[in-house]
């Protein structure tokens, strides 16, 4: 039987509840939302924490709205809403083809996707998304609010910007015009994580790439953001062979390891191809929008 | 610490670690061993009931998470000795062979058709992805959900 070491669990009734909490048992604590990542962890003694404060209740953490020129996104919606969302669905479909692949429906029921953030785990998909729709996450603490890029957010495997005594709450995604997004990922099986995925997001001005976003999970000890495509692409006209040589760099910058799911060649192969077909559908979508 | 679970409408408290999961809380409660305990991972779906309707991995959430909501378990499904249509579907089409899977597969597969009463087959197979079944049964699963959907219209046709 697979089961958590003992630890103390309390229900937080309020944001500044649960930092109060945190703050008060120090960094032993650990919050818990969807538990989709946190429980296995700690029933395999990859994590020990000695509190649980289960943020479950704070419904005034789930959200997916328009405020001003950005999407918010609450740290406690869960990976089923941001499925059936329609505002994101309209506006950031990377989204949608993310979240029809995250692990499966039963589980998208419960994660969250400030758990998957949180979790920071490299396989993870939402951190790619994220990442390249160049997204903001809010960490609030006792002291107020911060708000840090993905890049800032991204500390290490396994490890993000919020500090103990501090709680993600929301995630902050920057409407902008000409935007076209997509997520590409191979998996061995329904609901695996990935051999390798890409996100990608452009931002076109008449007949060019004003902008351009994309990051890769699985392929590296953190989410990769591809800066070096990114800068490839900008003031460029989207072409196959353009989005050939934006793959070319993508399959240089990644750091894979081989293991059950592929040696290395294999994934940055992977990596390059999938970077491709995503600023491919991204860059349709951004014109299609436009039409 | 003291929890009070509803399972199946039925208030169940008990003095429990806070560790103890969901699937322990509800297979220690007497006469409720039909939700099945199996990968512990979250991967296998044996252990999936249903938290507010929605179905949800039992191995994979803590029993004092669940205080203040609803869980259905597959006991819930046969009311006064009358399946639920899944239950029949899944007996009309051979759906199941050991059996293990069967609890969480049913389920999965009532709340699919609460939300989408005309699932279509890639629409039932997405929403039994969660759900492993080791004697390789999905093709009669799939037939039994479909079966049910449409004893189900049948029936409100009747109405």
């Amino acid at each position: 039987m697979q089961t958590p070491a003992a630890f103390e669990y309390e229900r937080a009734t309020s944001v500044d509840g649960a930092i109060a909490s945190l703050q008060r048992l120090g960094p032993e604590a650990r919050i818990i939302a969807g538990g989709h990542s946190l429980l296995p962890m700690m029933k395999l003694r990859l994590a020990n924490p000695a509190h649980l404060i289960d943020i479950n209740d704070l419904e005034e953490l789930s959200y997916i709205r328009v405020d001003g020129d950005e999407i918010r996104i609450g740290a406690l919606t869960r990976h089923v809403e941001l499925l059936k969302s329609e505002l994101l669905a309209e506006n950031l479909p990377v989204f949608r083809d993310a979240e029809t692949v995250i692990a499966d429906p039963v589980v998208r029921n419960r994660g969250t996707i400030g758990g998957s953030l949180c979790q920071a785990d490299a396989a993870e998909d939402l951190s790619a998304v994220c990442s390249a729709v160049k997204a903001r996450a809010v960490i609030r603490g006792a002291g107020g609010e911060r708000v840090v890029g993905m890049d800032d957010f991204h500390v290490g495997p396994f490890q993000t910007a919020v500090g103990d005594g501090e709680l993600l709450t929301e995630v902050r995604i920057p409407l902008r015009p000409g935007a076209g997004s997509a997520h590409e990922k191979v998996e061995r099986r329904a609901g695996d994580w990935a051999i390798a995925a890409a996100s990608a997001a452009v931002w076109l001005d008449g007949g060019t790439i004003a902008d351009a976003g994309i990051a890769l999970s699985a392929v590296g000890l953190t989410t990769i953001h591809l800066t070096r495509a990114e800068e490839l692409l900008r003031g460029k006209a989207p072409s196959d062979d353009l989005f050939a040589q934006a793959g070319a760099i993508a399959s240089e910058d990644c750091s894979p390891t081989a293991d059950g799911r592929g040696p290395v060649d294999y994934k940055r192969h992977l990596a390059g191809v999938l970077t491709a077909r995503a600023l491919t559908r991204a860059t349709a979508r951004a014109q299609e929008a436009r039409s | 610490m003291n929890v009070t679970i509803s399972i199946n409408g039925e208030k169940v408290t008990r003095d429990v670690e806070p560790r103890q999961l969901l699937v322990h809380f509800i297979r220690d409660t007497p006469g409720l061993t039909g939700t099945h305990w199996g990968c512990d991972t979250s991967n296998c779906g044996a252990c999936v009931v249903q938290m507010d309707g929605e179905p949800v991995k039992s191995c994979t959430i803590l029993a004092v998470m669940c205080e203040g909501h609803e869980i259905r378990t597959v006991e819930s499904l046969e009311v006064d000795g009358r399946l639920d249509p899944v239950q029949l579907g899944f007996h009309e089409t051979h759906a199941l062979q050991c059996g293990f899977c069967t609890p969480g597969m049913l389920m999965t597969a009532r709340a699919l058709l609460d939300e989408n009463p005309d699932p279509t087959d890639q629409e039932i197979r997405t929403a039994i992805s969660g759900a492993i079944c080791r004697c390789t049964g999905y093709k009669n699963i799939v037939a039994a959900v479909r079966w049910a959907a449409d004893y189900e219209a049948a029936a409100k046709q009747e109405v």
